[in-house]
């Protein structure tokens, strides 16, 4: 199968094989103009299988948000059709507004224009408690 | 930024010690305070009822010569209109020196924290965090045993939902030698998470049973709660188990002539009356410490000094 290469944009490479569109959703690549690819299941020789998304289009992409999905990914932006930068995302300590609490009693499920703010608790885990309550919330991903 | 309190842990060892050396000297010397926050105005913003601790607060700044306004429920604010904890401490905080809040939902004042020009303390939200109930019972055991280090000291009742047992089992666990005896029903059992965040990581003892009076003979302190019949699913169950936990003077028989009894309050049955007059009884000057220790507070965080 093939995909056209870009010329100005963010490759995501290295997402582990099925989460490419939990950072679909989560990035909101949705509500980008621009092409975006999905590629599944491409072959590697290091992670056996991996998802890659191409982005055609210059954008900031959220690092935390990936750092929370998978912090395996690698962020490469391309400019005139060159790889100019390579980025590697690792477990973010405080993530805002990327997941809410589920605690019925936490004041953010009260008051959801509050910022959810949750910080990293046991990073073998991947537990995150929120900020406001402590509740923990094991990462789903 | 002003300093918050909003978990126990938000003050060091050193910080708590040094309210703790305040309030002695408080006790000591209540004149040389009598003007310590004078002009100064405390709001007590009680969202949801409470006795002992919007009183205690109330009283320790009179005593410190300053004034107090505010709310002692959430219907005689604007909070009944609708109006978010955000924009009330923002209201709030352009009158006062400094805040107590009581909320029912939990995390309400780190939230208030986010929005307030002055200092924010937590006076309880939901069941989540007390920290200055936890300042009251260090006090108490400070003035009860002389030392907050080698002891040992029991949890009775409702280990698992009681926010006061899980921010002692904090506070204490950074102190050195400290033997945990947890006595709880089984459905009530410290959470997993408390024992493995305070206890277990720091290699802390513990041990858990459900029978006070096996182990009432080894404790120097024992920390009452109150088991919480809405807890339960079964009636008989709650039936059951709730006679094991009401102390009597019968099950203190065996007890540590040295024991002092702690209990957050409000009791329901599970101390027995004739316990008050046991001077091991230890939980109606507990009431007062917490006076004298809010007033220490207090006064840390307007950054006074006497």
């Amino acid at each position: 199968m093939n995909i056209d290469s870009i010329q100005n944009g963010v490759v995501l490479d290295h997402i582990q094989a099925g989460k490419s569109m939990d950072i679909y959703k989560y990035l909101h690549l949705d509500q980008l103009d621009c092409s975006v690819a999905i590629i599944k299941n491409v072959r590697s020789g290091r992670m056996g299988k991996k998802d890659i998304i191409k982005i055609d289009s210059p954008m900031e992409v959220d690092l935390d948000v990936l750092g929370y999905i998978d912090s395996n990914i690698t962020v490469n932006v391309i400019r005139d059709g060159v790889r100019v930068e390579k980025k590697h995302v690792e477990l973010p300590r405080k993530l805002v507004n990327i997941i809410r609490c589920k605690n019925p009693r936490c004041i953010t499920v009260a008051e959801p224009q509050l910022d959810a703010i949750f910080l990293l608790s046991d990073p073998e885990k991947h537990t995150y408690r929120c900020a406001y309550c402590e509740t923990a919330i094991d990462k789903k991903f | 930024m002003p300093r918050n309190i909003i978990d126990i842990v938000d003050l060091t060892v050193d910080e708590i010690n040094e309210l703790i050396a305040t309030a002695e000297d408080i006790i000591a010397d209540p004149v040389k305070y009598q003007n310590a926050c004078a002009h100064k105005q405390l709001a007590t913003l009680f969202f949801e009822p409470s006795t002992r601790t919007r009183l205690s607060f109330e009283s320790a700044m009179l005593s410190l010569g300053g004034s107090v306004l505010g709310f002692s429920e959430a219907n005689s604010s604007s909070t009944a209109k609708g109006e978010t904890v955000g924009d009330t401490i923002h209201t709030v905080s352009c009158y006062a020196d400094i805040i107590a809040m009581r909320h029912p939902k939990e995390g309400a004042p780190y939230a208030a924290a986010q929005f307030s020009e002055v200092p924010i303390i937590n006076a309880g939200d939901g069941g989540h965090n007390h920290p200055t109930q936890t300042l009251t019972d260090l006090l108490t055991i400070h003035r009860e045993k002389g030392r907050l280090d080698n002891f040992t000291i029991g949890f009775c009742g409702d280990l698992k939902f009681g926010r006061t047992v899980h921010s002692l089992v904090n506070a204490l666990s950074r102190y050195g030698n400290i033997n945990f005896v947890l006595i709880s029903p089984l459905e009530l059992k410290l959470p997993r998470y408390v024992k493995e965040e305070a206890l277990k990581k720091k290699g802390i003892p513990y041990t858990q049973t459900t029978d006070l009076e096996s182990v009432i003979p080894q404790l120097d302190i024992l920390y009452m709660t109150r088991v919480q019949k809405e807890r339960f699913f079964n009636e008989e169950d709650y039936l059951r188990l709730k006679d094991s936990y009401i102390l009597t003077p019968e099950k203190l028989t065996n007890a540590k002539e040295s024991l002092s009894i702690l209990h957050p309050l409000p009791r329901v049955n599970e101390i027995s009356v004739a316990v008050d007059r046991d001077p091991r009884a230890a939980y109606w000057k507990q009431v007062k410490n917490g006076k004298f220790i809010r007033m220490a507070l207090i006064m840390k965080l307007l950054g006074i000094q006497v």
